[in-house]
């Protein structure tokens, strides 16, 4: 059983340094700015917001949409720590150069991106985890546009830069230039790292216990509120980093593009994934992000086949593709790619661990 | 000393009063049995002992302590451990992970071992099924893992709600000896039931409940000879 065990981490490890060296591989073939290399940093990037939603939806069965908002926060943390001093007074140019004058390091900023989201949630938290089901994705989607709607308040422009754009801080180009998808693909690995072992972890066996059957876990003498409590302070935890890193994608911020929909974006990508599946998230995330960014470009635009213009492509009828792969989804393929499991756990027979059962 | 005393309970939902001032004991090592009708407020008096609803009156004692202030979480630490009904097993996690879920709340790591094995030798079946999941076991092999995991908590007493329900006759058999077994094991167990017949064979002390407050009470042998039991609970007319 050990060995097995042993052999399996091996296993994993190698597995994993094969796909950094990939991505660096393909990041050193193609150059920084090619589409594949885009699909992977945003892909990586949705990756781990993916997998900190599912954490919440498919592990502890809470449903919330509050994780554009989490990300929000993350990221305007991420930006605002550190743009340089001397850059300052031209992003804030309407605030005579802001409240905030100091500048803190790429990492510390980060991780301070993910505490800031993680102190959000656990205030909303205490009164948001009593609802249930539906009204908790009520409640949280609301909480998500009003941080979104505060974030762009003039009296706090000072920090925020209101509506107008923060930019000039580091972003992947600069950071370490010409290995984006390696530093991309370590925060993320080591951030879904973390999330595995707290899946993994009498905690995480705790969130799956009560996504089951809350009355049956709580005969237990599991405390519901303070563990969904901390499923909820760690999702957004990791939703903020992944804000960060959205940040840092995109080479400028501005609050307007945290809209509910990009929580949609995800929650597609989670069920796509699967519910309760990790590697389920991170496959579906990829794909999701290749298709919308890359595969499915033609259908925005025009296209003639000989004299012939094929009808309906025309900008946007992209996200129409998209709400009928969805429905499809959902009706036909409701446990997605991987179901609960995971990629390692695929030999498995179903009913033995993997299958959910409703 | 009885181990648990409950005395003038009453529990109430929005007005109504579920629970009317009941007062009963159970005695360590005995099958005690609540039997009575839909809505006598049976499982509304074993929410209140472990923590799930709160009573307006009346106090519980444990082993000589009052619990009735307890939380969910104080009360499985104390020793009381519960079957809730309809089973309830967590049905995506292992048969392992279940019985798992029973130890959350213990910190003694290698004596979780010895119980993990304890509790396979009570129901091998569990043993066998070991790696899968909860929601594929048969009605009985649930109701197995039920106790089993309440069994991990490491409790004095186990509450059982309505074990039989929606279960084969044959299972209610088993279910039946299961109890008896526990039994065995020292065990105190405090049984809520429907069926009035199986369940007064099998206890030692019986108490009837009727909307919410109790008309008898008994051994299990003079609650089968009664007469008033015979005609309401049990089919059989004098």
């Amino acid at each position: 059983m050990k060995e097995r065990k042993n052999a399996r981490l091996i296993l994993s490890l190698l597995g994993v340094a094969a796909i950094y060296f990939l991505g660096w591989f393909i990041e050193q073939r193609s150059g920084s700015k090619s589409m594949v290399v885009t699909v992977l940093q945003k892909g990586a990037v949705y990756a781990l917001i993916a997998v900190s939603m599912n954490l919440l939806n498919g592990f502890v069965g809470l449903f919330s949409l509050g994780q554009a908002g989490f990300m929000l926060v993350g990221a305007y943390t991420y930006a605002i720590l550190t743009i340089p001093m001397a850059k300052r007074a031209a992003v804030y140019q309407y605030y005579d150069g802001g409240w905030v004058q100091f500048t803190v390091g790429v990492i510390p900023a980060m991780i301070a991106a993910g505490l800031i989201a993680a102190v959000f949630a656990a205030l909303i938290g205490i009164p948001v985890l009593r609802l249930k089901g539906d009204y908790l994705a009520i409640a949280t989607l609301g909480f998500a546009e009003i941080i979104r709607a505060i974030v762009q308040w003039d009296t706090i422009g000072p920090l925020t830069n209101g509506s107008n754009l923060l930019k000039t801080y580091p972003t992947l180009k600069n950071i370490m230039p010409g290995n984006s998808v390696l530093f991309v693909f370590l925060v993320v690995g080591v951030c879904i790292g973390l999330i595995l072992l707290i899946i993994n972890s009498t905690y995480g066996r705790a969130m799956k216990a009560i996504r089951d059957d809350e009355i049956a876990a709580e005969a237990m003498g599991i405390n519901l509120f303070h563990h969904k409590q901390m499923a909820f302070v760690i999702s957004s935890f990791f939703a903020g980093v992944g804000g960060a890193l959205l940040a840092m994608y995109q080479g400028s911020l501005q609050a307007n593009s945290f809209k509910s929909s990009m929580t949609y974006e995800i929650l597609l990508i989670v069920v796509i994934g699967g519910l309760g599946s990790v590697s389920g998230s991170v496959i579906a995330s990829f794909l999701f992000i290749a298709a919308s960014e890359w595969w499915l470009r033609f259908l925005d635009s025009e296209m003639l086949v000989g004299d012939f213009k094929v009808p309906l492509l025309a900008p946007g009828f992209r996200m129409v593709v998209f709400s009928v792969v969805i429905m499809v989804v959902v009706l036909f393929f409701r446990r997605g790619i991987m179901g609960d499991r995971e990629l390692w756990e695929i030999g498995r027979r179903r009913g033995a661990k993997g299958g959910r059962i409703q | 000393m009885s181990l648990l005393k409950v005395t003038n309970l009453v529990v109430s939902y929005g007005g109504i009063e579920a629970l009317k001032g009941i007062s009963f004991d159970v005695e360590e090592g005995q099958i005690v049995t609540l039997i009575g009708a839909n809505g006598a407020g049976k499982s509304t008096t074993l929410r209140c002992i472990s923590g799930l609803v709160p009573c307006r009156e009346g106090r519980i004692y444990f082993e000589g302590r009052d619990i009735t202030d307890y939380n969910t979480q104080k009360i499985v630490e104390t020793g009381i451990a519960m079957v809730p009904e309809g089973r309830r097993v967590f049905a995506n996690l292992t048969v392992l992970e279940n019985l798992r879920i029973g130890a959350y709340l213990r910190k003694d790591r290698e004596v979780i071992e010895e119980d993990i094995q304890y509790v396979y030798d009570l129901f091998p079946r569990l043993k066998e099924r070991s790696w899968q999941l909860a929601g594929t076991l048969s009605g009985g092999e649930q109701q197995m893992l039920a106790v089993g995991r309440a069994v991990m908590t490491r409790p004095r007493m186990i509450m059982m709600d309505e074990p039989s329900l929606g279960l084969a006759p044959l299972v209610v058999k088993d279910i039946f000896k299961i109890i008896q077994t526990l039994k065995s094991t020292g065990m105190t167990v405090l049984l809520i039931e429907q069926n009035a017949n199986a369940a007064l064979h099998a206890c030692d002390y019986a108490y009837v409940m009727e909307t919410g407050r109790i008309t008898m009470t008994g051994t299990g042998e003079e609650l089968l000879a009664s007469e008033a039991i015979q005609e309401a609970y049990l089919g059989r007319r004098g």
